[in-house]
């Protein structure tokens, strides 16, 4: 069985579709990182999934328990930690624990505040207000608090905006140790080295689905060449690409200048043309990244922007 | 049944909504603060029935007659002779300038008038851009001028001959011999103070929740809108029963108001009205979506219940429809209740109806709070 398994879903508000047509499975175990642009409809997806958004079209199951008439069970089996710190921050890292313990009713409650307390190493600031603690304690506060009742299936919405690389880094490895427990989790994201870190990943824009499967897949499946750049004034170099029939992509990286295009055949065309024209420059193939392969979903879907 | 509802997942939340109450110290000290000032305030305040207005006198004479009209009207209280005028335009300007409520002017054949008896007059000029003021002035004047008149001129005696077989009105001010304002506006005002801070602060309650983006996390776990709204409802009952306390404590201590009535009726009286009450503040909160709108809705639906209650203008002195819609009050339905257990006493079956309309409120209010309630974001 999968833990997620939607098809089809829509969601519009107003004329707006933020949701189109989107269909994702997640099997058991999987860690699946959810990526797209700021408004690609990411949030709302995960909305739908854990019973806080009806769709307006499609059918699916959350832990084999129907999206639209049993989000009651879904809810007592899911983790979601909202992209916003939306615990209290007027109540203290213990009575967060406690209501959160209570509304799951797990017993006894002590026990189980006692115990995520010492795995989060919070112990000491137990009767600190949540308000007061900073952004990376804070996100894993809220981690704690959505994976204390135990749930199969973990959601998480952009989990480690604004945190520092350190706690990244622990918050992943906490992940990972999770996975391996058995737990499913559904991660949405902007940075890529976090993406790489997924079993799997699906790409949405504008609502749309784009792409899904590994990071190798998803890389090659985009059928992207790249050339890497090297010599002197590419500043110069980099202009004379841009608007070139084949050029796609042009960015700076350090001391060379990343060329991507769609059309292998033309791109090679106008880099030949540019070693001929700019002395010392020099063409070498070089390896798409899946961030390349994002900028090219990114412009690619342009058209369809609200 | 487990997933409607548990005592588990209510109690979770009492406890979250007391901590958050008990923190909020500026919220929780309005809470009590503010009934106390409001009735010490508009208790000592407000009074229905002035007396000692600043008055003019225009009398050219001062002879017998004219001097025991003068002291007939002081004696009412109403009438405090700060001018002496000499002249009509005097007079006149005082009123307009409003120094004096009252222009008295007694003309200068009054006496003789009087002696030939030749139907005298006086004149009294009332300042009646506010109607109230002038009124229980304006109401004793009859009676005590000819009293006036009939002393001076030793008459008693011969009054009261002529007084025999004539009709006699009896007029008792019963539950308020006195005509004390307080007995009318301390009782009301606790319905005014629970309506005020009950609504807002439930008004504000689930709001809060969404502005500050924890609703998504509440209705992200498995909690059910009855325990959810139970959960926001009943802190507020415990505030209310607070206030009714200090208030009702109030009135016996600061204002010696007559309890006449029963305790226990009054009191599961006010239990319905605070519940009726919070109810409505949680279906504001249902429709608005930020803590100001739900203020605003709040206000919206303050002044008209402070207006067309009867707590402020009598309600029978308004149209059929402006009656009509302060059926729709609930403070309308509470004023009567307090104001007929506390003042005169009266049991149940004289309140019933009163009661029923209360009930009515409650279940009406609980529906569509249920009802309007998002249990997703849509």
């Amino acid at each position: 069985m999968n833990a997620i398994d939607v098809h089809g879903l829509v969601k519009r508000f107003g004329d707006k579709t933020v949701v189109d047509h989107v269909t994702m499975t997640v099997a058991e175990g999987e860690i699946v990182g959810f990526l797209g642009p700021n408004g690609s409809g990411k949030t709302t997806t995960i909305r739908i999934m854990c019973g806080l958004l009806t769709p307006d079209e499609g059918e699916g199951t959350v832990l084999g328990f129907d999206i639209r008439t049993d989000s009651l069970s879904i809810k007592r089996e899911v983790g979601y930690m909202t992209q916003k710190f939306s615990f209290y921050e007027d109540l203290t890292i213990g009575e967060n624990l406690e209501f959160v313990a209570r509304l799951y009713r797990l017993k006894p409650v002590e026990d189980h505040v006692a115990r995520t307390l010492e795995d989060l190493g919070l112990t000491t600031r137990r009767n600190q207000l949540a308000g007061t603690l900073s952004g990376g304690w804070k996100q894993r506060l809220a981690l704690a608090a959505c994976i204390m009742h135990k749930p199969k299936l973990l959601l998480l919405d952009e989990p480690t905006a604004g945190v520092d690389p350190k706690a990244r880094r622990e918050f992943w490895d906490e992940i990972h140790r999770l996975a391996s427990g058995g737990l499913t989790v559904l991660v949405s994201t902007h940075y890529m080295d976090e993406a790489e870190r997924c079993h799997r990943i699906s790409y949405i824009s504008y609502g749309k689905m784009l792409a899904t499967g590994t990071v190798d897949e998803v890389v090659k499946n985009a059928g992207l060449t790249t050339f890497v750049l090297m010599g002197p004034r590419l500043d110069q170099v980099a202009e004379a690409l841009q608007g070139r029939p084949g050029v796609d992509q042009v960015a700076p990286f350090g001391a060379t200048l990343h060329v991507v295009g769609s059309d292998r055949k033309a791109l090679q065309a106008a880099l030949a043309d540019i070693e001929k024209k700019h002395k010392g420059v020099t063409v070498a193939p070089g390896e798409t990244s899946l961030e390349d392969v994002f900028i090219q979903f990114m412009s690619g879907s342009k058209d369809n922007m609200a | 049944m487990n997933s409607l509802f548990s005592f588990a997942r209510l109690g979770a939340l009492l406890i979250k909504e007391f901590i958050q109450m008990r923190r909020d110290r500026i919220t929780f000290a309005m809470m009590l603060g503010v009934p106390l000032m409001q009735l010490v305030l508009f208790g000592y305040a407000i009074n229905n029935d002035p007396k000692s207005l600043p008055a003019a006198l225009v009398a050219t004479s001062s002879d017998p007659y004219t001097r025991a009209m003068v002291s007939g009207l002081q004696t009412t209280g109403y009438y405090r002779f700060d001018y002496v005028a000499q002249s009509a335009e005097e007079a006149e300007f005082l009123m307009s300038r409003g120094d004096v409520a009252f222009v008295v002017t007694i003309p200068a054949d009054f006496a003789r008038r009087v002696e030939r008896g030749d139907n005298p007059q006086i004149l009294i000029e009332a300042d009646a851009t506010d109607p109230a003021v002038a009124s229980g002035a304006i109401s004793t004047l009859g009676t005590v001028a000819n009293q006036a008149l009939l002393r001076a001129r030793g008459m008693q005696e011969a009054a009261a001959e002529s007084a025999k077989g004539q009709l006699e009105v009896v007029v008792h001010r019963r539950y308020n011999p006195e005509g004390i304002s307080q007995y009318n506006i301390v009782p009301g005002l606790l319905g005014v103070i629970l309506q005020m801070t009950m609504v807002m602060m439930t008004s504000i309650a689930l709001t809060r929740e969404t502005e500050r983006g924890t609703m998504e996390n509440l209705l992200a776990m498995p909690s059910s809108p009855l325990e959810i709204m139970m959960g926001k409802v009943l802190p507020y009952l415990v505030v209310g029963a607070v206030q009714v306390v200090v208030v009702l404590a109030a009135a016996k201590l600061l204002f010696a108001i007559p309890f006449t009535g029963s305790m226990s009726l009054l009191l599961t009286a006010v239990l319905i009205f605070v519940l009726a009450l919070v109810l409505l503040g949680y279906t504001i909160s249902t429709i608005a979506r930020t803590q100001m709108q739900a203020l605003q809705l709040t206000f919206f639906f303050f002044l008209p219940s402070i207006m067309l209650s009867g707590f402020m203008f009598p309600y029978r002195g308004m149209p059929d429809w402006a009656q009509l819609f302060g059926e729709i009050l609930p403070l309308t339905h509470f004023l009567r209740i307090i104001r007929a257990v506390m003042l005169k006493g009266a049991e149940l079956p004289a309140v019933a109806t009163e009661i029923g309309w209360l009930v009515v409120f409650v279940a009406l209010f609980a529906g569509v709070a249920l009802v309007r309630f998002r249990r997703t974001l849509d």
